[in-house]
């Protein structure tokens, strides 16, 4: 009799330990081995860029990212915006600099590794999107000729060891852009071709120094990689590996029921493409149509991979070869973000829309039909509990 | 003690239901999803018999998020390849709601009836269409194959 009540005992003890442990399939664990950041491959060289790993252009890159004087009126640098102790972002919901922008600024951990730069893609390479906010009148309000004047002034020496002789900008206009105000287009025009070309290429040149010192943000392991390290390789997770109930039942959520995962896939949690997923526009901004309208604009962008400022040849203009010119479901998409860091980071989407990572599976969970286009996501069920888990898998990304 | 044991036995009764549960979980779940996959063959006939296509990745593996090539071959019934051949990709996934991420191109052609379709990207795993509209000299017709990754 006591021996059976023995063995009684053991079973019932073994049962409990078995719940204790998180417990996960196969296909399960294949999955959230796909998610740990060890599973990021080593970052590309970019060959449109022949700087792109040359450490003195980065060391120019970054202090062009810091530098104040690199604006219209020396009030705004990319750092205004992308902070580097906020994970290179400000916790605004729409970004501030000479003007209030449209949109939210974007982190940039790993931002090297993506195929299309902004929200809405409209640039398809890091040093052709460092361009845009430099001559965007909301943001650094400069213009390329100024700018080439700036440097030539303050780094005329650093950026001839680097990328050669400056070409001869005396008898150039002081400001001048075919983006710019008025009587910058007209300067602008008034330039010969072989004008215009240098100052392209001085200005292309600042975005390819820009785009090296990017290249090294990258994105520093979490609990959640730790416990995914644990898990592929069956060691007991030790200290803070350990993950809760809640965050097991949120991690089980993200990659079954709620289907995060179809989007938010891969070490960085993002797909790399384009989703409308019904989040609403904002009252007061100029409509915002996503993806859409992006297509154009990156097709007739001078310094995209198809233009004469690319290094390298064009056989790595994939992307923009065959890119999705047209589709119902490019209408109000935007690019999945990665989710490395979200918890820490509000507020959220393209436009700072919801201000809580509550807010976020809240809309998730009742996934609203979009504005304009079809959203992809559809309605889940998921209890007040599994909200919370949801949430709690989140803050494993950042800690 | 009497009523100890009553908690034991209630403990062993609820274990062996788990237990149950558990194999009627185990040995029904493998079945349902064997037959729920779609045909993932990669040569058939198209839909109105009029060719042989095959679909193959170029370098053999698949790499999610990359842009790749693959091969569509195209044969007569007899064996004899397709020559000239315009091709016209389309996809998606089903059960995703949305298109193909790029839009894949049939960009040469290798002779013997292979066809090379660069930019094609599949960025998650899950189950992918892609569907060709071929005409030729022969006539018209059109094929789907699914990817399963
Ligand atoms: C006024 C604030 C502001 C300034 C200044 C600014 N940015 Fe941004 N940045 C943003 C916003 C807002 C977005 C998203 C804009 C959009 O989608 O239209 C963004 C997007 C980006 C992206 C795209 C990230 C991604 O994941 O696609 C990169 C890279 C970037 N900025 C780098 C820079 C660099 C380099 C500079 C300086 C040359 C700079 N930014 C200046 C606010 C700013
Ligand atoms: C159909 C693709 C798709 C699915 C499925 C999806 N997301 Fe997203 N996610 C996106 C896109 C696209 C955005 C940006 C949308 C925008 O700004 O309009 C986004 C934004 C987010 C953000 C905000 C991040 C930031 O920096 O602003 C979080 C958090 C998030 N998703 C979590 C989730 C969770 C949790 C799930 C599962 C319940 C999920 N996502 C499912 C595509 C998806």
């Amino acid at each position: 009799m006591k021996r059976l009540s023995c063995v009684l005992a053991l079973m019932v003890a073994v049962i409990l330990a078995g719940c204790g442990k998180p417990d996960f399939s196969d296909a399960e664990k294949q999955t959230i081995a796909s998610l740990a950041l060890s599973r990021l491959p080593p970052l590309k060289p970019d060959t449109t860029n022949r700087f792109a790993d040359v450490p003195a252009a980065a060391a120019l890159g970054s202090t062009l990212f810091f530098d104040l004087g690199m604006s219209r009126d020396g009030t705004v640098s990319c750092s205004t915006c992308h902070k580097i102790d906020r994970q290179f972002q400000d916790d605004l919901p729409q970004a501030v600099g000479v003007g209030h922008t449209n949109r939210r600024t974007m982190p940039l951990a790993g931002v090297a590794r993506d195929p299309w730069f902004f929200w809405d893609g409209r640039r398809d390479s890091l040093w052709a999107q460092a361009l845009t906010p430099l001559e965007n009148p909301l943001e650094q309000a400069g213009n390329r000729a100024a700018y080439a004047h700036y440097i030539k002034a303050r780094f005329g020496e650093r950026y001839e060891r680097i990328f050669g002789p400056l070409p001869d900008l005396s008898g150039m206009p002081l400001n001048a852009s075919p983006l710019g105000t008025d009587a910058e287009k007209v300067a602008w025009n008034a330039m010969s071709g072989a004008q215009r070309d240098a100052i392209n290429g001085v200005y292309a040149n600042i975005g390819k120094a820009i785009a090296a010192f990017e290249r090294s943000i990258e994105p520093a392991p979490t609990r959640f990689d730790r416990f995914a390290l644990d898990l592929v390789t069956g060691a007991e997770p030790k200290g803070d590996a350990v993950f809760s109930k809640d965050e097991v039942l949120g991690l089980k959520l993200f990659i079954g029921k709620a289907n995060c995962v179809t989007c938010h896939n891969g070490p960085r949690f993002t797909d790399n493409g384009f989703h409308n997923t019904g989040v609403p526009p904002v009252a007061g901004l100029p409509p915002d149509r996503g993806r859409i309208d992006a297509v154009r604009q990156v097709e007739a962008d001078p310094f995209n991979c198809f233009g004469a400022y690319r290094d390298g040849d064009v056989s790595a203009c994939g992307e923009l070869r065959f890119v999705v010119k047209s589709a119902p479901e490019l209408i109000r998409a935007y690019k999945t973000p990665s989710l490395r860091g979200a918890a820490t980071r509000p507020p959220y989407m393209h436009a700072g829309q919801f201000s809580s990572l509550d807010e976020v599976v809240a809309h998730y969970a009742k996934a609203a039909p979009s504005v304009e286009g079809m959203s992809e996501v559809h309605p889940l069920e998921l209890s007040d509990r599994e909200r919370g888990a949801l949430v709690a898998f989140l803050k494993t990304l950042s800690e | 003690m009497a009523s100890l044991w009553r908690y034991l036995l209630a403990g062993l009764g609820l274990a062996a239901l788990l237990a149950g549960i558990l194999a009627v979980v185990y040995l029904t779940a493998p079945r349902s999803s064997r037959t729920a996959g779609p045909d993932v063959s990669r040569t058939k006939a198209t839909d109105n018999g009029l060719f042989v296509a095959s679909f193959a990745p170029e370098r053999g593996v698949v790499r999610l998020g990359e842009l790749e090539s693959w091969l569509l071959t195209l044969k007569t019934k007899a064996g004899a390849p397709v020559e000239g051949a315009a091709i016209a990709i389309s996809g998606g996934m089903p059960q995703h709601n949305h298109g193909l991420p790029t839009s894949p191109q049939a960009t040469d052609y290798l002779g013997d009836g292979r066809y090379r379709i660069e930019g094609l990207k599949f960025t998650m795993s899950g189950w992918w269409q892609l569907h060709f509209a071929i005409s030729a000299t022969a006539g018209s017709d059109t094929v789907l194959f699914n990817v399963v990754l």
